[in-house]
């Protein structure tokens, strides 16, 4: 996972922006795409993000290897709307208490359209943005509380430590005659257990790591920081089309009319 | 009297200085009277418990508050209890961020940030450096531990244990401070990490004369580098906390049986063990056998939806290793970090898969009761291996599953429903029957190591893989072990450990598998294999 976030190697445009005017972007759109559930303003922020790919150094196949849990949600929330929605319109298929209707599939599609539309950006950010650069500009030009900032980015990196500690905690209770095996029950206790095993070092940890970082003068009110973050032209062009992308979206939902405000209840 | 670097050696001095931590009867340190001078370098000694870590952690600055200076005040067990003083120049270490710097013990969690140069700055920048002035120090504190080759973007997860303690060193360099405080920098290292760390500390230490106090168990590591060794004991009423303190060669003339006592690796001391007895070389009933095994801690990937999500194996660490694991015989894995010990010591007893070749158990291994198991022991239920083949974590706190020490044991008799009569008999044999309603959390390191062997022998099982079973053991507990592995050995168990102990090995006898940090990919067999000739003569 630590590797799947590194940036080395990626040279692409987006990685030169700076971190907040990404974040700010990303946030406008998701914004935008949850209040309402259409397929249209949808289907146009996707296709615009699509377009985005390339400028975030990433291709379809490392998006999919990226992004896939989030793919797969999207799909099988659109997928169960789609058969669990009330029947509005021709019904296409039934199967007893499930059944899909061209209204229900087209509540499905819309449904399954927003998900990818909204996790995308969240996928781009991440990989053209080191949360290293993003925790800066965060503390230094959104000014949050750079003890807040700075301790969630030292946290971040043990869950990189834990998955391996979980690996090894895992075995090592093998080894004790503890095993992932038998019913659902013993399963259960099994997992339980190594939660267990995993928090009790996930705290020993912690508590090593704040030890180093007092012991490296971390805690005062004041601090300098090694990397400015600055803003460039290149944020503006990035507030932009982030704007544009979010203003499209549904401009073209008003137009067709099919904007959807969800408060409004929307049946 | 600043140096060319900007750096003023600080001085230590304490008077009547304790401290108990909150919820503890007794305290850590008591009456301690200690002066050092500025530009010291004093090594810290004496058994566990005499409070040591307390000590640099006080002068670190990072003890929690204690209670002593609050208004009304009492002798709340709850909190924290401070006595006497402890000043760095004269000051209290709380009231001075960045005079001193601590290293500690396990390199994962001396990194805060992910990328090598914004760790080192970070020091920096919490003291308010001026960011023109934080990278030429980075740099300048990279190249002093001798990490300068690395670009200041490279990842910090991708270095080794002793890159990592050098990376520490760096950081707190970067912050410039008076005193330099180690505790125990190099007991989680393999010898070529230690002498890494021991020697980037003494080019820091005669380049910027930084005081220096350090703690470790290995004397011959540090003897050469400090000029002065005090030796703490257990803070009584009565007694001075300091036991002895002078020039090491003195020291260690006057208290060097003490020392001994104390566990303390003295240079020039190898701790008396029990000899193996049973012949070496004549061969044992063959238990485990490895063909043409290569090894990996990842699982296999899946492809993209081009290649139809195909399963693409994990690149080995080590390919092509033969092994025979033989009753009542040692195996000893060595190899460079990196070079997969761990890993296959792990695939040998049945914890992680073979990415290619097999592992079998032999007829004799797998016993006379078939319930219906393979010869694969990765493929064996938990409790059909542990019957079988035993193993000991490095980090004992892995494998404990209970809050007691004699639950612990009774463990896994218990699941595999046999006698307790064995338990007694370790706990006996590994001086654990005092501790049986402790918790396993709250022991001592060596108590702790002594723990986790015993829980997996209580399981009778015919081979037991031990991973870096001496590290960061006192001179005590190694004997301990290696005394009680060698009467395992001759008692008909086979023993295989991946160590860098040379000393340890030599002790078990046997075979000695060496790892070459081989590019797997190529194909050349890694693996040298050769006996270990003066085996039963220490």
């Amino acid at each position: 996972m630590r590797e799947a976030l590194s940036l080395r190697g990626n040279h692409a445009l987006l990685t030169r922006a700076n971190p907040l005017a990404k974040f700010t972007a990303v946030m406008l759109i998701t914004l935008v795409l949850a209040l309402s559930i259409d397929w249209v303003s949808a289907s146009v922020a996707l296709a615009c993000e699509l377009l985005l790919l390339p400028l975030a150094g990433l291709t379809v196949a490392l998006l999919w290897q990226r992004g896939w849990p989030l793919i797969l949600a999207a799909a099988l929330g659109g997928w169960s709307t789609a058969i669990l929605a009330p029947d509005a319109g021709a019904v296409l298929f039934d199967a007893g208490i499930w059944s899909i209707s061209a209204g229900s599939l087209q509540l499905g599609v819309g449904f399954m359209l927003r998900g990818l539309a909204i996790a995308l950006p969240a996928v781009l950010l991440m990989s053209c943005t080191d949360p290293t650069d993003l925790a800066d500009a965060l503390a230094q030009k959104a000014k949050l509380p750079q003890r807040f900032v700075l301790g969630t980015l030292a946290a971040m990196r043990l869950v990189g430590i834990m998955a391996e500690q979980w690996q090894t905690i895992g075995m090592a209770r093998r080894a004790r005659g503890v095993g992932s095996s038998g019913n659902p029950y013993q399963r259960v206790r099994a997992t339980l257990g190594q939660s267990f095993g995993l928090l009790v070092q996930a705290i020993r940890s912690a508590s090593r790591l704040a030890v180093t970082m007092e012991a490296r003068g971390f805690g005062g009110a004041a601090r300098t920081w090694a990397r400015p973050s600055t803003f460039s032209g290149l944020d503006a062009w990035v507030l932009l089309v982030g704007v544009s992308i979010a203003a499209a979206a549904v401009a073209a939902a008003v137009s067709t009319g099919t904007w959807n405000l969800v408060f409004l209840n929307h049946q | 009297m600043t140096s060319i670097t900007g750096v003023r050696p600080a001085a230590v001095s304490a008077r009547g200085w304790g401290w108990r931590h909150a919820g503890r009867s007794r305290p850590a340190v008591r009456g301690l009277d200690l002066d050092i001078r500025p530009g010291e370098r004093v090594l810290l000694l004496g058994p566990s418990g005499a409070g040591k870590s307390t000590l640099l952690h006080a002068l670190a600055g990072v003890l929690g508050d204690s209670a002593a200076g609050a208004p009304g005040a009492g002798g709340d067990a709850e909190d924290s209890d401070e006595t006497g003083s402890l000043l760095i120049d004269g000051a209290p270490p709380r009231s001075q961020r960045g005079r001193a710097g601590l290293v500690q013990q396990d390199p994962e969690t001396q990194v805060v940030l992910s990328r090598l140069g914004d760790d080192v700055a970070f020091g920096a920048e919490n003291l308010c450096v001026p960011a023109a002035e934080i990278w030429p120090r980075v740099r300048e504190a990279l190249d002093d531990v001798g990490l300068g080759s690395l670009p200041l973007d490279h990842p910090t997860s991708a270095l080794s244990g002793g890159q990592k303690q050098r990376l520490a060193l760096a950081g707190i360099l970067a912050m410039r401070p008076g005193l330099l405080l180690l505790d125990e920098p190099t007991a989680n290292l393999d010898p070529d990490g230690v002498l890494e760390v021991r020697d980037a500390v003494g080019r820091c230490l005669d380049k910027t004369g930084a005081t220096l106090v350090v703690v470790e168990h290995r004397v011959a590591v540090w003897k050469d580098l400090v000029d002065r060794i005090v030796v703490l004991q257990p803070g009584s009423a009565t007694e001075s906390a300091v036991l002895i303190d002078g020039p090491p060669d003195q020291v260690l003339a006057e208290a060097r049986d003490m020392l001994i006592r104390a566990g303390v690796w003295v240079p020039g001391y190898v701790p008396q063990t029990r000899p193996r007895t049973a012949p070496v070389g004549a061969a044992g009933q063959l238990l485990l056998a490895a063909d043409g095994l290569a090894v990996s801690r990842e699982r296999p990937r899946r492809a993209g939806l081009r290649e139809r999500f195909r399963k693409i194996p994990p690149r080995p660490v080590q390919s092509g290793i033969q092994a025979r694991i033989r009753a009542g015989e040692a195996l000893t894995i060595t190899g460079q970090n990196g070079s997969g010990k761990s890993t296959l010591a792990l695939t040998l007893a049945g914890l992680l898969p073979p990415v290619a070749g097999t592992v079998s158990a032999a007829a004799e291994l797998i016993g006379r009761v078939s319930d219906g198991t393979g010869a694969d022991p990765y493929r064996w239920k938990a409790q059909q291996l542990i019957s079988r083949i035993g193993t000991v974590f490095q980090e004992p706190e892995h494998q404990f599953v209970t809050g007691r020490v004699l639950d612990e044991l009774l463990f896994g008799p218990r699941h595999l429903g046999y006698g307790e009569e064995r338990v007694d008999e370790l706990l006996e044999r590994l001086r654990l029957t005092e501790l049986v309603e402790a918790n396993p959390y709250t022991l001592s390191g060596g108590e702790k190591r002594r723990l986790s062997v015993a829980t997996v022998l209580a399981a009778h099982p015919q081979v037991l893989v031990l991973d870096e079973p001496t590290f960061g053991q006192d001179a005590n507990t190694w004997a301990e072990l290696a005394s009680f592995l060698s009467e395992l050995l001759d008692a008909g168990t086979a023993v295989v450990s991946v160590t860098h102990d040379a000393e340890f090995s030599a002790v078990l006898g046997g075979t000695e598998l060496r790892l070459r940090a081989g590019d797997a990919a190529a194909g050349t067999p890694a693996v040298t294999d050769r006996g270990l000739p003066e085996a039963a003569a220490s």
